[in-house]
C-alpha cells in the first residue's frame, strides 16, 4: 500500500518506521525542517518538506494514488483540513485524523473524513475498564457501515443473569461474539449460552443502538418485571 | 471568531448598525481592540471547541464569520456553525487561494484576501493613476 502521513512528530515518526517495516511504501510530510531530517536519517528517503494541508505539496506527494492518508500533527483543525483536501481534491478513499478532542470524533465523521484515532478516548476506556461497573466501551470501530465493537460488564444485578443469549431482546444487527467469565475464560457464545454475573461481553453492534445494548446488560431485574 | 483587525472592525461596524453582536477569542488581550463603547458580548475561548459553541448560543445565531489568523481553525469552525449548529448564513477567510477553492465547492461562503488583494493590485497598476489631490489652500 502507499501510505501518506502527514505530521513527522514522534506519533508520525514511529507509525512511519513500523508502516516500512511491515514492507508498505510510506511517505512522511512534515513542515519543519529538523525533524524531517532526523526522519530521513534514521528511515532513508521518505519524507516531504512542506504543508500537508496544501494542494501544490499534496501534488508532488502523489496523493492521487495513496491507498490511505493519515494525518497525525498535534493540531485537530489542521488534521481536519488535511484530510479533507485529501478526501475531495485527491480522491484519497480512507482517510484518518488523529484528533485530541474526543468531541471531534462525531464532527468529523459529519464532514467525511473515514477514521479518527483520539489518545483521550483510548485513555478514558483504559480507565473505565478498571472500574468495578464500567459502562459498555467502544473498542474499535469497523470501516465503513457504522459498526462497532464494544465490551461491557453484566452487573450482578443484571435482568439478564441467568438467561440465554436466545432470550435477550438485543437491538437489530447486534451479534454477540465472545464472552469471558470473571475467571478470564472465553467463551465462543451460542444462543443457549447462559449469562453470568461478571461476565464480560463482546458484542458487534451499530453505533446508535449502543445505547440500546447497555441497557439490555445492565437494566437491574426488578426494574424490568 | 477571531478579534483581531479584521474581526474587531467588522464587529464594532456590526454593533454600531443595531445587531447583536458577540466576538470570540482565545486571547483575552484580544478585545483591547474594541473600543469602550462597543456593547456586544466579548468571549473568551477556542472557536473549534464544540462546548464553546454550544455556550455562546451558537444553535440560535442568524450569522457565524471566521476570521482568526488560521485558515484551517477557519474552516473548521465555519463547518461545525453551518453542520453542527446549523446557522443560516456562514463566511469564512481563507489565505490560501486551493483551500479557498475546495471549501467554497463543499459549499461554504468563503473569502481569500489573498486572491482578492491581489486582483485590487493588479487593477490598481492597470487604471491610469487620479490625480495626485492638489494641497489645500
Amino acid at each position: 500500500m502507499y501510505i501518506i502521513i502527514v505530521g513527522g512528530g514522534r506519533a508520525g515518526y514511529y507509525l512511519a518506521k513500523q508502516l516500512v517495516e511491515d514492507g508498505h511504501e510510506v511517505l512522511v510530510i512534515e513542515k519543519d525542517a529538523a525533524r524531517c531530517k532526523r526522519i530521513a536519517d534514521e528511515l532513508g528517503d521518505i519524507v516531504l518538506r512542506g504543508d500537508g494541508c496544501e494542494g501544490i505539496t499534496l501534488e508532488a506527494a502523489g496523493t492521487g494514488r495513496a491507498d490511505l492518508f493519515i494525518a497525525l500533527t498535534g493540531d485537530d483543525e489542521d488534521n481536519l483540513a488535511a484530510c479533507q483536501v485529501a478526501k475531495n481534491k485527491f480522491n484519497v478513499r480512507r482517510t484518518v485524523a488523529r484528533i485530541d478532542n474526543p468531541k471531534n470524533e462525531v464532527i468529523f465523521k459529519k464532514l467525511g473524513i473515514d477514521t479518527t484515532v483520539s489518545a483521550t478516548t483510548l485513555i478514558l476506556a483504559n480507565i473505565e475498564q478498571e472500574l468495578p461497573s464500567h459502562p459498555l466501551i467502544p473498542l474499535l470501530t469497523i470501516k465503513g457501515g457504522g459498526l462497532e465493537i464494544v465490551e461491557g460488564k453484566v452487573p450482578p444485578d443484571s435482568a439478564v443473569v441467568g438467561k440465554r443469549i436466545g432470550e435477550l431482546l438485543l437491538p437489530q444487527q447486534c451479534l454477540i461474539t465472545l464472552i469471558i467469565d470473571e475467571e478470564g475464560v472465553p467463551r465462543v457464545p451460542a444462543s443457549d449460552t447462559t449469562i453470568r454475573a461478571g461476565d464480560e461481553v463482546v458484542a458487534v453492534c451499530r453505533r446508535e443502538s449502543e445505547d440500546a445494548l447497555r441497557a439490555v446488560l445492565t437494566t437491574p431485574a426488578r426494574e424490568t418485571e | 471568531m477571531g478579534c483581531g483587525r479584521v474581526g474587531g472592525e467588522l464587529a464594532v461596524l456590526l454593533d454600531r448598525q443595531g445587531q447583536e453582536v458577540t466576538i470570540l477569542d482565545i486571547d483575552p488581550d484580544a478585545f483591547d481592540k474594541l473600543p469602550s463603547d462597543f456593547k456586544g458580548s466579548r468571549v473568551v475561548g477556542n472557536g473549534i471547541d464544540q462546548d464553546v459553541l454550544q455556550r455562546i448560543g451558537l444553535a440560535e445565531a442568524d450569522a457565524f464569520v471566521a476570521v482568526t489568523p488560521g485558515d484551517n481553525r477557519n474552516a473548521m469552525a465555519t463547518q461545525m456553525a453551518k453542520h453542527i449548529f446549523g446557522v443560516p448564513r456562514v463566511v469564512c477567510r481563507i489565505f490560501d487561494p486551493i483551500r479557498e477553492e475546495l471549501y467554497h465547492s463543499l459549499g461554504l461562503e468563503t473569502i481569500s484576501p489573498t486572491r482578492e488583494v491581489a486582483r485590487l493590485l493588479k487593477e490598481a497598476l492597470e487604471t491610469e493613476p487620479a490625480e495626485t489631490p492638489a494641497g489645500e489652500g
